[in-house]
């Protein structure tokens, strides 16, 4: 078998599609912000205490909870890159590239994180008020006060501006952006350079992203994620976290795949290649099956109030109840179910409906983490939330794919390639 | 039983093996197994083997473990002695889920790993027919059995002679 070198052109009517796309999200999210501060406004100013609920703390959560989706899908996609050098993977030499590009979101997630955390993060996060860490309020929380140097250290004394914080999240996006550039200026070194010392140099320099990647997403997550529920903490969230970008990345690696296959593109991956990623979309849902399982059966047996309240917040609940099922039938139920079928992971026409449902499901996931703690009843699900998934979504396909389609599809001096052609799988 | 006659045709590689299969059965001559001492890839489909329905069996092995498991724990906890533990209902389903978890894998795995030995024919007392002891070290044999063949013997000898075979030889087994 002779490999042509491909090129994915990101032709001019992909990009018009993908901007109308952010275009209808950007409309939808506004008539939902026109149709909230219009309509249902009046019934929350009645609550007592505490400050107004208005569309800008919904806006907000809502630009929180794709801020980590799509942060997530970039180093994820990095990850699974990293990961097939550690792994000395084989059979993925074809489809590379495509998770490499994921990273390109990553500058443009940590600066919309940054920025809109300055402007939303009152509204998201209840340990940013200061009265809390005040001992003559009467608002002051010890237990909050407790976790104080966690966000503000080294101004723990007087907490203003949570310098820890806010520097972990530049770090980690510093330093997950600079192993980026760095995994893919050897990758393609390796085009023009051929021979096996570019492959070694990713190999070694994956092994140490792997190592940082394990301690800083999981901190990253009780960053971003746990901390919106201040009091309450689970000792698996970052696993938690974890499980479900990359259950989402893995999906949209799949379809992207079948995607660029099916534009006839991508020659050399074939219904061996789609088996082997389809299985790990399938037994990874059933991972993330398993590390949620065992978040809620701990707390659900030890029924210890200050644990269940997270449970009590999304599933005893009118407004989330129904999401929290919906969450386990999208996540787990459907793909257990339809990818279990051998031939359903290899004929693209199964994994082209699975895997759009996996990746919108698991941005359910992250709503459930993130609405329920942060805006409480106030909380909802319409126009919003589909308007600002689509202007990020679109966003992230632009950057992606306008990454893809400035390098080959697939490295042609890999010397795992040869492996990749004559994978073969029963 | 009657005495079962096969010619052995022996080859040392595995794509020589391989070509040699799609040429003799397009010859029309059935192919009654082929040995090797690993497995070869495509091997499967060269000889036209159906896909394995054992997955099927595993799933409703699954599925049986799935019910026991629920049927049990309702019983026992809900209804023949219900008990009150951590303030929880009687029939408490997420506590369920580890028990329905381990009981389906196991029936599914036990369902399969016995379903696989009875198709197999595979039993402590069965005794196996050796074709050539040294399918267990580098040699790959291919056995035709005759009494289902109408080809002669000669011509089938020249067939495996002229793809690729090493040597070919004859076994009988006296089963009776």
């Amino acid at each position: 078998m002779t490999t042509v070198e491909e090129k994915y052109d990101f032709s001019a009517k992909a990009k018009k599609n993908l901007l109308i796309t952010v275009g209808i999200g950007i409309a939808l999210t506004v008539l939902g912000i026109v149709l909230m501060s219009t309509g249902g406004h009046h019934e929350e100013v009645a609550h007592e205490g505490g400050h107004a609920f208005s569309w800008i703390n919904r806006l907000g959560v809502d630009i929180w909870i794709n801020n980590i989706y799509f942060t997530g899908i970039a180093i994820v996609g990095v990850f699974f890159f990293a990961l097939q050098y550690a792994a000395q993977a084989g059979w993925s030499a074809g489809i590379k590239r495509i998770p490499l590009a994921f990273g390109s979101w990553l500058p443009i997630a940590g600066t919309l994180m940054l920025v809109s955390f300055f402007v939303f993060g009152h509204d998201l996060f209840h340990w940013t008020h200061h009265d809390l860490y005040d001992t003559t309020s009467h608002e002051f929380d010890s237990i909050i006060n407790a976790k104080k140097a966690y966000f503000f250290w080294p101004l723990s004394d007087h907490p203003s501006v949570p310098v820890f914080f806010i520097s972990r999240m530049v770090f980690f996006f510093g330093l997950w952006y600079y192993l980026f550039m760095k995994l893919r200026k050897l990758a393609f070194q390796e085009d023009f350079e051929g021979g096996t010392a570019s492959w070694y140099s990713m190999r070694r320099l994956s092994a140490v992203f792997l190592i940082i990647f394990a301690v800083t997403s999981s901190i990253a997550a009780w960053d971003w994620v746990m901390s919106i529920d201040t009091h309450w903490f689970s000792t698996m969230f970052g696993w938690y976290v974890f499980a479900s970008w990359w259950v989402t990345t893995l999906a949209l690696i799949t379809f992207i795949t079948i995607h660029l296959k099916e534009k006839g593109l991508l020659s050399i991956v074939n219904e061996n290649h789609l088996h082997d990623i389809g299985k790990f979309v399938f037994a990874f849902s059933v991972f993330w099956t398993y590390i949620w399982f065992s978040q809620f059966l701990l707390i659900y047996y030890a029924n210890i109030p200050e644990e269940t309240i997270y449970f009590v917040e999304r599933w005893n609940n009118d407004q989330y109840g129904i999401i929290f099922f919906v969450n386990l039938f999208l996540n787990f139920i459907l793909p257990f179910l339809l990818l279990m079928p051998r031939d359903a992971k290899r004929h693209s026409a199964i994994l082209k409906v699975v895997m759009p449902i996996v990746i919108f499901g698991h941005w359910i996931d992250f709503y459930l983490m993130i609405t329920p703690g942060s805006l409480k009843e106030n909380g909802g699900y319409g126009l919003v939330e589909f308007g600002t998934m689509l202007i990020y979504g679109g966003a992230f396909l632009y950057v992606v794919l306008n990454s893809l389609s400035k390098a080959t599809l697939f490295a042609k001096n890999d010397p795992m390639l040869n492996e990749s052609l004559h994978h073969h799988v029963q | 039983m009657s005495n079962t006659k096969f010619i052995l045709g022996v080859y040392e590689d595995e794509d020589i093996l391989l070509s040699a299969i799609t040429k003799i059965r397009t010859a029309g001559v059935k192919i009654h197994e082929v040995y090797s001492p690993f497995p070869v890839h495509g091997i499967d489909d060269v000889l036209g083997y159906k896909r394995s329905k054992l997955s099927i069996v595993a799933f409703l092995f699954g599925l049986l473990g799935t019910s026991l498991a629920l049927t049990m724990q309702i019983g026992m906890m809900g209804v023949d002695w219900p008990m009150i533990i951590g303030g929880k209902d009687f029939i408490p389903y997420p506590s369920f889920v580890p028990v329905i978890f381990e009981l389906t894998v196991l029936l599914a795995a036990y369902g399969m790993c016995f379903t696989f030995f009875i198709v197999s024919d595979l039993k402590p007392w069965a005794r196996p027919r050796i074709f050539d002891l040294r399918i267990t070290d580098d040699k790959h044999v291919m056995a035709i059995d005759l009494d289902h063949n109408k080809i002669d013997v000669a011509k089938i000898d020249k067939i495996l002679k002229d793809n690729g075979a090493s040597e070919v030889n004859q076994k009988t087994f006296d089963e009776t």
